[in-house]
């Protein structure tokens, strides 16, 4: 397998893994905030550096045959493709935006050791090919968020039984799966077992109150970080859609668009905004799983494009909602805010961050909706009704919250309340990304309507292979 | 120069012309700049002028040259060849869309000019104008698109600068509990609108007009579909034009809309927005020939409405409400012209009413103030009601004009039998997904529910 022309991938993993070590030996937040957010910015350009690598070499995938993985003869498992080479650099801008918002008051809780731990292990997953050393991953990355809720005295026992269910299905599913698995020879017990612990990672429904919980009860920005890369859909692309039937595939999107549809109706009769939003980033979530299960090119590019847009939009509509509760507190919605007059940037940014998610015309998401729609009403028309309208109910829910938070009478403050200028930067360079995606769409559908193809290459050629085994056998 | 070449030039600025306003205004707001009232309005003046202007130039050059259907094309938004899918920008100037985009130019124009004075020093005269270039922008694109996907691009923005001009004076709860109403049912409408598109592509294979209403030009191409086909994408159809236009039964959002504070807000729902709908079936009426049973249910819906429309008008105790019910009869009326097929006459009605209703709502605010000065001048009060006192009404006059009065009960039953059954339903749902987060926790899963609102503020720190 040719390889990329340097080591990007391993740099934007070694790199968090450095800062966090360093950060661990600091005493001092602010320093350590800084260091995080010269990692974070490192870590993204080398991201990004590995995404236009991949795009300018002519074939692919590519492996990155750097020092590290050289090390622990860990090439073949860590390789770039159409498919995970954009949501690499994805994260890492997460993290960057996360870390570089957060404010002054908020540094003594938010740990920035765990943070650029968490980083390098995230990187990781998603350059990873190898099954056991991705749910490997995923049990590493369900650490950072469980200390974070013991040092802040939570309850973790929501947490630890779903991502103990989580991980013991997928290690069983795993083991039972074994090497010769592909979607013409299906283990059918081992990929339910596989789907059933993706999609608890993946939050779907009725074994989402996790994600609620940690939304509860830990820091709003680890909340953030580790919902929004989702990995478990990350996992079960990797994991169960090489090896799913068909017909296992569209169980799957019926699944989630249930958790689509009722993830959008919660989202509507919340009361308090971080349940708000993390109900609504599940309903968006589902919907990627929905397109993802389709199976067909149009769908699945449709996916590709939503995963991309809501990865985005939803990072801004949480960064949006972070700051204002950094400077407010936590938010009802049961009543009006009015803060509008004191914020009108995040106020705007809320609104055009949350329209983007649904996928309003002329933002990022747009196209990738009508793909997606598209490709749903191919396969049951009734589930692209289904889509319409878990669409329609999240977008009457991100207007509902706007103005519950901004509007409706007039909030009396006697300090600033005003943008700082990391945030300001951050948000607009999200909003750049949202509104320059939605006004020329065309490059990102085409890249990720290749990854659709060569996905679907993949499965049809694994069940190739399988079908010659099995003549050869008999 | 070539005609077509003209043609081109002019339809570019056609579409150009919002599109550059709404980012001139927009970027600044984003950067942090602040442009002067002067600079906005000049900018909005410039922008609605140059669209005006273009627009009666195509009109001009399609009379002299006796054309009636003139396609713009700026090719495929998004293509994918291996699969057929193209997201194609074609905007089509023909007889509908061109009288449709010269009004709305028009009475934008209009409303530009007085809010422009009658906004003077107001706190919210920046997102006004932003949210009018935005209206402005989905009023013209949905005028000339010429692929439903374009038209559902435009519908959109119409729909969300609608909601929150509706919501513009939102430092009360009530404009905005409004502008979230009103949001509500256009996103129903969207819905409808979005299933019917992606039905008409899958059964016709194109998104353009010319492929699903036939090659002719408006208003006499034929449908290539079959009756069965035409009649259930023509009632999704008819669903997204009534929550559009505010006909029965979601006709409740007009005279919400119709409280916000200001006369150009009043003017974009009682004369633009409400038309929108209707415009709708107009741009389908090939598909309301093909289906008879169709068109018999748009024109009872544009009877009912009008009907509605015209007992509920004359209960009303307001100026605005009364007119924005006298839109609905005149809407309703034009529907039904839709459903007899009388689509020239539906168009000039359109036209005719959106001017007349422009004109009263501005007039409205001042006629009040008129009366009163006119009265102090005089010294006695004008135009009392000297047919001394009413007769006792029967009950089924007095439960008609409670009907009336309460709006036909419409939004207490779509509360009622729809809103609150679907928000009972997930609350039920959230209440026991607390007991089990309770139940898994070993204690109190939400503390959060507890939490004053600004229990751990910035200004608590300080």
């Amino acid at each position: 397998m040719p390889e990329i022309h340097l080591p990007w991938l391993g740099l934007s993993i070694l790199l968090p893994l450095i800062g966090a070590i360093i950060a661990s030996w600091m005493k001092d937040s602010e320093r350590a905030k800084l260091l995080s957010v010269v990692i974070c910015s490192v870590t993204l350009l080398l991201a990004c550096g590995e995404w236009a690598d991949f795009a300018l070499l002519p074939s692919f995938p590519l492996q990155d045959q750097g020092p590290l993985f050289r090390l622990f003869n860990l090439n073949s498992f860590f390789v770039v493709d159409e498919f995970s080479a954009p949501l690499i650099p994805l994260a890492a801008l997460l993290y960057l935006a996360t870390v570089l918002t957060t404010l002054r008051t908020k540094v003594n809780r938010f740990s920035f050791k765990w943070t650029l731990f968490s980083e390098a292990v995230l990187l990781a997953t998603l350059g990873c090919h190898e099954p056991w050393l991705i749910i490997l991953l995923l049990a590493v990355g369900v650490i950072p968020p469980w200390i974070e809720l013991r040092k802040r005295r939570q309850s973790t026992r929501v947490y630890e039984l779903h991502m103990g269910l989580c991980l013991a299905l997928l290690i069983l599913g795993q083991w039972l799966a074994g090497p010769g698995a592909s979607a013409s020879n299906p283990p059918i017990l081992a990929g339910c077992l596989l789907t059933a612990g993706a999609l608890i990672r993946s939050g779907i429904c009725p074994l989402h109150c996790w994600m609620t919980d940690l939304f509860e009860k830990a820091t709003f920005g680890t909340a953030l970080l580790f919902v929004t890369p989702m990995a478990g859909t990350y996992a079960i692309m990797r994991l169960v859609f090489p090896i799913a039937p068909t017909w296992a595939l569209q169980s799957i999107a019926i699944l989630s668009l249930i958790t689509a549809v009722y993830a959008a109706g919660m989202a509507l009769v919340q009361h308090e905004s971080r349940r708000f939003f993390c109900y609504l980033f599940l309903s968006h979530s589902s919907l990627v799983l929905v397109g993802l299960e389709m199976a067909t090119p149009i769908g699945l590019t449709g996916a590709l494009c939503v995963w991309f847009s809501v990865g985005i939009s939803q990072l801004g509509f949480g960064l949006a909602l972070r700051s204002v509760e950094a400077r407010t507190g936590r938010l009802s919605l049961d009543g009006f805010h009015g803060l509008y007059e004191h914020t009108p940037f995040l106020a705007n940014m809320f609104l055009l961050t949350g329209l983007a998610s649904i996928g309003f015309p002329g933002t990022i998401g747009f196209i990738g909706t009508e793909l997606l729609v598209e490709g749903a009403v191919d396969v049951y028309p009734m589930i692209g009704f289904a889509v319409v309208l878990a669409a329609a109910l999240n977008g009457i829910a991100v207007v509902k919250a706007y103005f519950h938070v901004f509007t409706g009478t007039r909030h009396v403050s006697t300090v600033s309340l005003v943008c700082r200028p990391s945030e300001r930067v951050m948000i607009l360079t999200i909003v750049v990304l949202i509104i320059g995606g939605g006004i020329y769409p065309h490059p990102g559908v085409v890249s990720r309507y290749n990854a659709a193809t060569a996905l679907i290459k993949m499965r049809d050629a694994g069940e190739e292979a399988a079908t010659e085994i099995n003549h050869s056998a008999n | 120069m070539t005609i077509e070449l003209l043609l081109h030039i002019l339809g570019v600025v056609v579409v150009a012309s919002p599109a550059v306003l709404f980012s001139a205004l927009g970027l600044p707001l984003l950067l942090g700049f602040h442009l002067g009232e002067g600079v906005q309005a000049t900018l909005t003046k410039t922008a609605v002028v140059a669209g005006f202007m273009a627009s009666v130039g195509i009109l001009g050059v399609m009379l002299t040259f006796g054309l009636r259907h003139v396609p713009i094309e700026f090719g495929n938004w998004v293509a994918i060849p291996q699969e057929h899918f193209h997201f194609h920008l074609k905007f089509v100037f023909d007889r509908l869309s061109v009288p449709f985009v010269i009004l709305s130019f028009l009475l934008c124009g209009t409303v530009g000019a007085f809010a422009a004075v009658y906004l003077h020093r107001d706190r919210g005269y920046r997102r006004f104008f932003l949210l009018y270039a935005l209206f402005l922008l989905g009023m013209v694109v949905s005028s000339l698109a010429g692929t439903i996907e374009t038209l559902f691009f435009g519908w959109e923005l119409v729909g969300l600068s609608s909601a929150l001009l509706v919501a513009y004076f939102h430092e009360r709860p009530g404009p905005v509990r409004n502008g979230l109403r009103v949001w509500a049912t256009y996103r129903i409408a969207d819905a409808a609108f979005l299933i019917a598109a992606l039905a008409l592509h899958h059964l016709t294979g194109a998104g353009d007009f010319d492929g699903l209403m036939g090659s002719g030009p408006w208003p006499y191409g034929v449908a290539a579909i079959d009756s069965t086909s035409a009649l259930v994408v023509g009632l999704l159809l008819l669903l997204a034009a009534a929550g559009k236009s505010g006909m029965v039964p979601f006709s409740g959002w007009i005279p919400r809309a119709m409280e916000g504070p200001t006369p150009s807000s009043a003017v974009f729902y009682g004369a633009l927005s409400v038309h929108l709908g209707v415009f709708l079936l107009l741009r389908v009426s090939p598909l309301l020939e093909v289906s008879l049973p169709l068109r018999i249910m748009v024109v009872l819906l544009g009877l009912a409405s009008a009907i509605f429309g015209a007992i509920a008008s004359r209960a009303q105790c307001d100026v605005k409400n009364a007119l924005a019910f006298a839109s609905l009869t005149q809407v309703g009326i034009i529907t039904v012209e839709i459903g007899f097929g009388l689509h020239y006459i539906a168009l000039i009605h359109m036209i005719g009413h959106a001017c007349l209703r422009t004109l009263q709502l501005l007039r409205s605010p001042s006629v009040l103030k008129d009366f009163r000065m006119l009265e102090n001048a005089v010294g006695t009060h004008l135009g009392v009601d000297t047919s001394g006192t009413s007769k006792p009404l029967v009950p089924s006059k007095i439960w008609l004009y409670r009907f009336a009065m309460e709006r036909g009960f419409l939004d207490a039953l779509l509360n009622r039998w729809i809103i609150f059954p679907f928000l009972s339903i997930f609350r039920f749902c959230d209440a026991l997904e607390k007991r089990w987060t309770n139940l898994l926790s070993g204690g109190n899963s939400r503390e959060s529910d507890g939490l004053a609102p600004y229990g751990d503020s910035l200004e608590d720190i300080t």
